[in-house]
C-alpha cells in the first residue's frame, strides 16, 4: 500500500493497524486470564478475524480467506467439539508461571534481536525481492499467463511444496481418522474383551445397567 | 436445534451461496484471491454450518462419511497424478507445460487440475474431521460399557 487514505489528517491504514493490533493484544490478554474455556475458544476465534482483519491490510487476501475459514471457522468448532468431549474448565496450573516467563522472554528478545538484521518491511533492495520473485512476477505473465501470481507461484512454480502440504493435509486427516476411530473400529475391537456370558447378559440389561 | 427457527432459516439461506462462493474461489482462483485450500475450507465450512444447526445425523445423510472418506486421498492422487502424467509425457515432475500443445494452455490445465485436487482434499479431510469430532459421542455406549466391564470385574 503505497497511498493510504487520511480521514481528519489521520493516516487510516495506520488507524486500522492500531486498532487491529489493540483488540488482538485485549483478546489474547483475555485467553490468558480466562480459565471457562468456552469463552477461550470464542476468543481464539475472534483472534482468528482480527488476524485475517490485518492481513486484508497486508494486501494478503488469500491467507486472509485461509485464516477466516479455517481459524475462525473450522477450528472453533473442532475445539469446541473436544470441550464437549472433554471439560469446559481449565484446570488451575500447580507450579508458578516465572520459569515459562523468563523462557518467553528470553526467546521473544533473542527473535527480537534477530529481526534488527532483517530487511525493511516492503524494501524493494531486500534480497527476496530481487532474487526469483522479479522472475516468477514476470513469468506468471509470460510463461503461465495467470493473473493471481499467488496462484501460478504455489500451483506451478513451487508445485512440489504444494504437493507436500497437501500431503500433510493427507496424513494429518488419516491420523485423526486412527486416533479418534470411526464407528466400525470400535465395533472391530469389541470381540478383544472377553466377556463371560453370564455377566454379559447383565451388562446389556438396560434396567440394571442404568442402576449401575 | 428443533426449535431455532431464525437459524434454521437463515442457515437454508446461506449454505447454497456459501457452496457457491467456494466453487467460485476454486475455479477463480487463477484470477482472483483464493484456490484450492480456501475452497476446500469454505466447502467443508457450509457443509460445518449445515450440520450445527440441522443435526450431525441429517448432514451424515446429505453428505455420506463414508463417500467423504474416500475422496480424502483422491485429491491427493489427483494431484501426485498429474505430476505423473507429466513425467510420461517426458519433461520433470509437475511440469505443466507438456500437458497440451500450448505450454500456457498446459499451464492452465495443470493448475486447474492440482487445485482441484488440493481442493478436494482440505474439503474432505476438514469434513471428516468435523464427523469425528462431533460423532464421537456416539461411541459413548461403548466407554461406559469398558467402565462396566472394570467395576464388575473389581466386585467379583
Amino acid at each position: 500500500m503505497t497511498e493510504s487514505a487520511t480521514l481528519f489528517g489521520i493516516n487510516m491504514e495506520i488507524a486500522v493497524n492500531l486498532l487491529l493490533f489493540s483488540f488482538l493484544a485485549i483478546t489474547a490478554f483475555g485467553i490468558m486470564r480466562l480459565r471457562n474455556l468456552f469463552a477461550v475458544v470464542m476468543l481464539s476465534g475472534a483472534y482468528s478475524l482480527l488476524s485475517a482483519g490485518m492481513f486484508v491490510v497486508l494486501d494478503a487476501v488469500d491467507v486472509a480467506f485461509t485464516e477466516a475459514a479455517v481459524g475462525a471457522g473450522i477450528s472453533t468448532v473442532l475445539m469446541l467439539g473436544t470441550i464437549a468431549l472433554t471439560s469446559g474448565q481449565e484446570k488451575r496450573p500447580t507450579h508458578t508461571a516465572l520459569l515459562p516467563l523468563v523462557v518467553v522472554l528470553i526467546t521473544g528478545s533473542v527473535l527480537v534481536y534477530g529481526t534488527m538484521d532483517m530487511p525493511r518491511f516492503g524494501d524493494p533492495d531486500a534480497p527476496a525481492s530481487t532474487y526469483l520473485a522479479p522472475d516468477f512476477i514476470e513469468g506468471s505473465e509470460t510463461q503461465i499467463d495467470v493473473p493471481n501470481i499467488v496462484t501460478s507461484v504455489l500451483a506451478s512454480y513451487r508445485g512440489f511444496d504444494t504437493l507436500g502440504e497437501t500431503g500433510v493435509i493427507f496424513t494429518a486427516g488419516i491420523a485423526v481418522m486412527l486416533l479418534l476411530g470411526g464407528k466400525g473400529a470400535m465395533r472391530r475391537r469389541r470381540p478383544l474383551k472377553p466377556v463371560p456370558p453370564e455377566e454379559a447378559e447383565n451388562k446389556y440389561d438396560p434396567n440394571n445397567g442404568g442402576n449401575a | 436445534m428443533k426449535h431455532h427457527l431464525i437459524l434454521r432459516v437463515a442457515t437454508k439461506l446461506l449454505v447454497p451461496p456459501i457452496l457457491l462462493f467456494a466453487l467460485y474461489v476454486q475455479f477463480h482462483g487463477d484470477f482472483g484471491p483464493g484456490g484450492g485450500f480456501q475452497a476446500g475450507v469454505i466447502f467443508a465450512a457450509a457443509i460445518v454450518l449445515y450440520a450445527l444447526v440441522f443435526g450431525l445425523e441429517t448432514a451424515r445423510q446429505a453428505i455420506s462419511p463414508n463417500v467423504v472418506r474416500f475422496l480424502v486421498p483422491i485429491g491427493f492422487l489427483l494431484y501426485a497424478s498429474v505430476g505423473i502424467a507429466s513425467l510420461f509425457l517426458g519433461a520433470n515432475f509437475l511440469d505443466y507445460n507438456v500437458l497440451r500443445h500450448d505450454p500456457i494452455h498446459g499451464q492452465h490445465l495443470g493448475i486447474l487440475l492440482v487445485e482441484l485436487g488440493v481442493g478436494i482434499t482440505v474439503a474432505a479431510t476438514m469434513v471428516t474431521l468435523f464427523y469425528h469430532f462431533a460423532g464421537r459421542d456416539k461411541n459413548a455406549p461403548d466407554m461406559t460399557g469398558d467402565s462396566d466391564h472394570i467395576d464388575q470385574g473389581e466386585g467379583s
